[in-house]
């Protein structure tokens, strides 16, 4: 399918009737004055189109499935929050029930039900405190430095989250389902750290060069998978899959040649990077937080200028809402594609060159870990919005850095975090659901009825599906 | 529409909460203890705190982690210490969870891999009064820092001369998961052996998937893919081997699969399970493990903790040999009637000849 494909398709012909030609004009014209309402107010943080009119934005071709991926993307805030309390109720009763107190306790439950309660809430509620205080505050600290240790180990696991995620919520605005950026950290941390301990050069120059090489690195691999959709109209969800096993395998392939390997050695490991090439400790040495963590901040801030304040950005977002509308008001949507994923891939370039200059400083073909997939989550949960995936960052490194401490202090297993972390984006993806246990009114169902055209609900849409 | 997903979550979360009660009816009839449990008295060593760190293949990868892990709940049952073990999920997790360990206050922290050399390290410089052992790796130098790694290949050797004995097609093949010297020193012993073999008696058995002089064979690029194991093998099969050696951890169930559908399909096919003995520890396919080159690092990981407890650490590397039983070659269980009569005798004949130093066996990844 070729971009010249892409059908603004109005939400009326979700159920299977063609649009008429009124309708689609109705809707691309409905999200023009929406783009520019969004121009003009700019100022705030400004909330995309909680039901998009079109399902054309995300190229996947008409049908629901493409309008309800949309509104997966950019969700409501309320929604994110009870996702992220429900999955934690969850995982608590998942903790309870595999608790081993709470296995013997269930054995007598008719006799001392008490027994199994308090052995439940016990398991549950230490293994909560455990993950506070390994990311938060530790109250057992004997120092001061151990105390705050946890809120930097946080904010250290933020950073590549932070960057990556910005990365792929850049490429949710533009329409891009972006799967790639476990990939494009590989490869930018590859460039990164082969400049870092290949090259011997003066402090600053050195860091400089390894910071541009990581972005270029990841603008390069995911300019190339912008390239061929608007050349070819590949689906990007199919071409980043790929491009992440080839990076993977690329990486492997390095790390089995002796350029990228310590003298001496076959492992596959890199040389430690030149000190000159690794970001200074923000908080000196006794922290692992690095300079990287205001990079993240600098980057968050560009992507929310990008997205709300430059035209570069009103045309992503133009080509996001509907492509053929866009393309009708003479934006150049090869363009805005293959520009969206670069400036995509440079992002997650920086959450490599965050692993391999901050906190590895080695170049393993594990450097990446999963911070790529854990990206689209925290783009979810961010809602898309640059704070928003700032913010869901933080609360992932918190997750991450405080399952490493409840493993250690209360023997609950680390997977509980990934189990927590998935259940969100269950809730995320089917927002019905959240509103239902909540009992909360389906958004635009007072829209709908003054709406010109008619509006589903997600509500019944969810429900459908 | 909405009221009907109500009643739809009201239905699941009845039919949930019956599935949980009769549950707990059939489980809850238990009686209770005793009122005043209280715990059991402290045992000698108690506080001597024994942790390990795992790579990302979890405690659970049967193979390097899992038997790391046993050793240390052996010491633990043997030695009556405590224990503390951090499970990493990716590379990321290692220095965040080696710190945990050093912050709780372990006597000793096994870290397994040589992907956790430079996090140990880092560690173990920073707390001298701690002490480490570090499976699969030699790159340390450190006083409080004890290596413990294996010459393998001369293992994979005497599995490789099995082989090629026992062979009726004449081919043998191997591969392995990533190309990396933990994986290769198996293949090059396994390689050695089967050219011992074809030396000593004139054969000519030919071995698929590694050449030991370019250093390069058939790999699967992961420790994860079984599929990818199981086409490997089918193909090896295809091109008439007939025991085959996957190098590759929880890959290997992949190829325990093709050789469970050949015997099926009426081949006779055989594998060699590596790291620990197959028959035991693999769970299917047991009577086709012809046998299996065992790393056993469960016992050195225990040594090493008692050692310490005893307050005798030190630092030199322990080197698992067949001379300290370090590594070994496993029996050969139902496949016992399958293999040549005297081969057992001169498996036993070669290992003494290996030990004494009459064999050398070389691979670029053995211990220096």
């Amino acid at each position: 399918m070729t971009p010249q494909d892409d059908r603004p398709v109005s939400p009326a012909s979700d159920g299977g009737t063609p649009p008429t030609r009124r309708q689609t004009k109705d809707a691309a014209r409905q999200d023009e004055v929406r783009l520019e309402n969004a121009a003009e107010t700019a100022g705030g943080e400004l909330p995309p189109p909680a039901v998009p009119a079109t399902a054309a934005g995300i190229g996947a071709g008409p049908g629901p499935e493409a309008g309800l991926m949309q509104r997966i993307m950019t969700g409501n805030a309320l929604v994110a929050f009870l996702s992220v309390v429900l999955s934690l109720i969850l995982g608590g009763l998942l903790i309870a029930v595999t608790d081993q107190d709470v296995a013997r306790a269930s054995s007598y439950f008719f006799s001392r039900p008490q027994d199994t309660l308090g052995a439940a809430w016990t398991a549950a509620s230490s293994a909560y405190f455990a993950l506070f205080q390994g990311s938060v505050f530790n109250f057992e600290g004997d120092t001061f430095t151990r105390m705050v240790y946890p809120l930097t180990q946080t904010l250290t696991v933020a950073t590549p989250l932070i960057c990556a995620g910005l990365g792929v919520a850049l490429a949710f605005r533009a329409g891009l389902f972006n799967i790639g950026a476990q990939g494009q950290i590989l490869i930018g941390a590859t460039f990164a750290g082969w400049i870092g301990f290949t090259l011997h050069l003066p402090v600053g120059v050195h860091l400089l060069l390894v910071i541009l090489a990581g972005m270029v690195g990841g603008a390069v691999w995911a300019g190339l998978v912008g390239l061929l959709k608007a050349r070819t109209g590949a689906h990007e969800v199919i071409l980043t899959i790929m491009f992440n096993y080839i990076a993977t395998n690329l990486v492997l392939y390095f790390l089995s040649t002796p350029a990228f390997q310590r003298p001496g050695s076959t492992n596959p490991i890199s040389p430690q990077l030149d000190a000159s090439a690794l970001y200074p400790p923000l908080l000196g040495p006794a922290f692992r937080l690095h300079w990287g963590f205001v990079v993240a901040v600098l980057a968050t801030i560009f992507v929310w200028w990008l997205l709300n304040r430059s035209t570069i950005g009103f045309e992503l977002r133009a080509v996001g809402a509907n492509a053929s509308a866009a393309r009708t008001a003479g934006v150049n949507v090869s363009k805005g594609y293959i520009l969206a994923m670069a400036i995509a891939g440079a992002l997650a370039g920086l959450a490599g060159v965050a692993q391999v200059s901050g906190t590895e400083k080695v170049l393993t073909s594990g450097v990446a870990a999963s911070f790529g997939f854990d990206a689209i989550t925290v783009a979810l949960l961010g809602r898309s919005s640059p704070w928003g995936t700032f913010a869901a960052g933080i609360l992932f490194g918190a997750f991450r850095a405080g399952g490493v401490a409840m493993q250690a202090s209360t023997g609950t297993s680390i997977d509980i975090v990934l189990v927590v972390q998935s259940l969100i984006v269950l809730f995320i993806a089917a927002p019905p659901l959240v509103r239902a246990l909540f009992r909360l009114p389906a958004p635009g169902a007072t829209r709908a009825g003054k709406g010109s055209a008619p509006t589903r609900t997600p509500a019944s849409t969810g429900a459908a599906a | 529409m909405k009221n009907s997903l109500r009643k739809f979550s009201r239905g699941t979360g009845l039919s949930a909460a019956v599935l949980g009660v009769s549950a707990l009816v059939l489980s809850g009839c238990g009686a209770p203890p005793a009122e005043d449990s209280s715990g059991g008295g402290a045992e000698a060593g108690s506080d001597y705190l024994g942790c390990i760190v795992s790579d990302s293949g979890g405690f659970d990868d049967r193979s390097f982690n899992q038997s790391s892990y046993e050793g240390l709940k052996k010491a633990e049952a043997d030695l009556g210490i405590e224990i503390n073990q951090a499970e990493s999920q990716a590379e990321t997790d290692f220095g965040p969870n080696v710190d945990q360990m050093v912050q709780a206050g372990c006597n000793l922290t096994v870290t397994v891999g040589f992907l956790l050399a430079d996090t140990t390290k880092a560690a173990a410089e920073q707390n001298p009064e701690a002490n480490f052992a570090i499976v699969d790796d030699n790159s340390i130098d450190l006083p409080n820092v004890k290596p413990i790694i294996y010459d393998t290949a001369q293992a994979a050797f005497l599995a490789g001369y099995a082989a090629a004995a026992t062979s009726e097609t004449g081919k043998v093949a191997t591969y392995g998961g990533i190309n990396i010297p933990t994986v290769t020193i198996f293949m090059d012993g396994f390689a050695e052996g089967v050219a011992h073999f074809n030396e000593e008696t004139g054969g000519d058995v030919q071995l698929l998937g590694w050449d030991k002089e370019s250093q390069n064979g058939t790999f699967v690029g992961n420790f994860e893919d079984a599929a990818a194991g199981k086409t490997n093998t089918q193909n090896f099969i295809n091109e008439g081997a007939d025991i085959i050696m996957p190098v590759a951890g929880p890959v290997g169930s992949g190829t325990l699969d093709a050789v469970i559908e050949a015997n099926a399909a009426g081949k006779d096919v055989k594998a060699i399970w590596v790291d620990s003995d197959g028959y035991e520890t693999a769970g299917k396919g047991e009577e086709f493990i012809l046998t299996s080159v065992m790393k056993l690092m469960g016992d050195a990981v225990e040594d090493v903790i008692s050692t310490d407890v005893e307050g005798n650490f030190d630092n030199t590397p322990y080197v698992g040999t067949l001379e300290n039983g370090g590594v070994a070659l496993a029996p050969f269980h139902d496949q016992e009637a399958n293999v040549p009569a005297d081969l057992q005798s001169t498996l036993d004949e070669l290992k003494e000849q290996i030990i004494a130093g009459e064999i050398t066996v070389d691979s670029a990844a053995s211990p220096k």
